[in-house]
């Protein structure tokens, strides 16, 4: 495509200026670019030499191969997919809480404006750990919908603490997407006739979807690693379970390695492809514009 | 939708000693002029002199302070009228021409018209193809903006303005981003409109083409017309020296 620009100035044609703040893809790119043998690295070292090492005190090599036989079944059906659950559930609301609010974070009404402000900020860089506690701490434990009582899962409050900000970070993402879009846009779109809500959700955030894609993924692959966080509040996952099962084997230290390994592994191998494609997707879409 | 009172026989666009100022900087500082049916612009004037800011008020995209600004009898500046019932009677073309970039050139010029007049979808297809047709691009229905090149995608943008079918059509410096060749086929499709008898109100730097087409010419200075009249007379005998040296170095 030709592309000529107003002769009026002589100054050098520059692209037009991008957002540069901080990185926002640093945890995919940390992530992303490792080596894909890392994995059978970390392996080696969490599983393979411990048990070498420690063969021939109190367990053999072979026998803390069949306790982690024993156990890998239920860590993965009842504890990582919990902790996948958790992640989707967590995105979910994150998304949709978090695209209102960005979307508040750029309305034309000053009050929403600033309150959306005031919670992006408020979420945004808090501890994870103390929001999980607070909301696992206020929430009721059941909730009363048209007259009946439904429990509230410990996990669907953790659900909630992630989400809070998950939906501020996101919510960022949103604004900065928005205000990517030349004002031009808004300008031809209000000459057409069309009104501020349909040219905000027919022509700008369409428009800006997929550059929110990579950012997305990556807030959803730095969460997911911290869904571990809710084992602290007692919510059934991976890293509890693992725990309960060294327990159950009589919590000797040589298990240590191998389970707190398999945790590390499977997290691993789980976010490492969604690293990659989330720096696959930022070039193309960065090409395509 | 327009004033009971009004009829073709009076302006279509009428503005009135209208003012406009950015904070405290005066951009229009009594502007009036009236615009028949049918009838053809030109404005020029020297960069800063408030052109786009002028036809910008005439849709209503900037605001004005004093005066009056009437389409078709009506108010533009009422602030009990829909800006979104004015907005459909007028028409835009920007100089960057701002198609929507994840749509198709037959969809930048369907999506008004559907979404915004709620037509029926097959009937503005139709519509839309046709208008394609007649600002030739022809085969470029499944193009995306930036498929395309400049002239080719500031027709498809008055092909989206005409879609609305409007009364009024504003250009404002619509081809000052073209290459010189593309200029031609850009000012062809704007002649053919005028030749239908569109009202159309133009800013241009292009000092043939506002001879040719133009059933009147106005010149800006600091927010005021300094000078206008019909385009024989315009350029043979401008009186004001500010017009002088203006056509003097743009000739
Ligand atoms: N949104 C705005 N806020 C503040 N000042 C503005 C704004 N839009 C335009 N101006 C100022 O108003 C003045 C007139 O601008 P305008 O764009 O109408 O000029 P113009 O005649 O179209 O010039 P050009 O030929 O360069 O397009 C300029 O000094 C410009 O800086
Ligand atoms: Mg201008």
């Amino acid at each position: 495509m030709t592309r000529s620009f107003n002769t009026s100035t002589d100054l050098p044609v520059t692209l037009e200026p991008r957002y540069q703040g901080p990185d926002e893809l640093g945890f995919s790119r940390w992530l992303g670019r490792m080596p894909v043998w890392v994995l059978p690295l970390i392996a080696a070292v969490f599983l393979i030499w411990p048990t070498v090492v420690e063969a021939q005190t109190v367990y053999s090599a072979q026998k803390i191969m069949d306790i982690m036989a024993k156990w890998l079944p239920l860590l993965i059906t009842q504890g990582f997919l919990m902790n996948v659950i958790i992640s989707f559930f967590t995105m979910l609301f994150g998304t949709i809480a978090g695209l209102f609010l960005g979307l508040g974070r750029v309305s034309d009404n000053s009050g929403i404006r600033g309150f959306s402000w005031l919670v992006v900020q408020l979420f945004r860089n808090s501890p994870w750990l103390v929001l999980l506690f607070i909301v696992m701490l206020t929430l009721p434990f059941e909730i009363r919908i048209a007259g009946t009582y439904i429990a509230v899962p410990d996990w669907m409050k953790a659900v909630f603490g992630l989400s809070l900000p998950i939906m501020a970070n996101l919510a960022e993402i949103v604004r900065g997407a928005i205000q990517s879009v030349p004002s031009a846009q808004w300008e031809a779109a209000e000459s057409l006739a069309f009104s501020k809500r349909q040219i905000m959700w027919q022509i700008i955030l369409p428009q800006c979807f997929k550059r929110m894609i990579p950012p997305w993924m990556n807030w959803y692959a730095i969460m997911t690693m911290a869904t571990p966080l809710v084992s602290l509040l007692g919510v059934t996952e991976l890293v509890t379970l693992s725990r309960q099962a060294m327990e159950a084997e009589g919590n000797n230290p040589s298990l240590l390695m191998p389970f707190f390994g398999f945790a590390l592994i499977i997290f691993f191998a789980y976010c490492y492809p969604i690293a990659r494609l989330t720096l696959r997707l930022e070039k193309k879409y960065a090409v395509k514009g | 939708m327009s004033d009971q009172d009004w009829t073709d026989q009076q302006p279509i666009v009428s503005i009135k000693d209208v003012h406009k100022a950015f904070g405290t900087l005066e951009v229009l500082k009594g502007v009036s002029m009236d615009i028949m049916k049918g009838e053809v612009i030109c404005i020029i004037g020297p960069s800063g002199s408030g052109k786009s800011t002028l036809i910008r008020c005439i849709n209503a995209l900037n605001d004005i302070q004093a005066g009056s600004i009437t389409i078709e009898g009506q108010e533009v500046h009422d602030t009990k009228l829909d800006k979104l019932e004015l907005r459909k009677k007028v028409g835009m073309v920007f100089q960057q021409y701002n198609l929507f970039p994840h749509k198709t050139a037959l969809e930048n010029v369907m999506m008004a018209p559907i979404k915004v007049l709620k037509q029926p979808r097959d009937e503005v297809e139709v519509r839309a193809r046709a208008l394609i047709k007649k600002v030739r691009l022809e085969g470029k229905e499944d193009s995306y903006p930036g498929e395309l090149s400049g002239g080719q995608q500031q027709r498809v943008a008055i092909a989206r303005s005409l879609a609305m079918d409007p009364d009024v059509m504003l250009f404002d410096e619509v081809t000052a981003a073209l290459d010189p060749e593309t200029v031609k086929e850009v000012l062809l499709t704007i002649k053919e409109l005028a030749a239908d008898g569109m009202t159309c109100i133009l800013v241009t730097h292009e000092m043939g083409f506002a001879r040719e087409v133009a059933d009147h010419i106005y010149f800006t200075d600091r927010g005021v017309i300094v000078e206008h009249g019909p385009p024989e007379t315009f350029f043979e005998s401008a009186s004001d020296p500010r017009t002088k040296e203006f056509l003097g170095q743009i000739l």
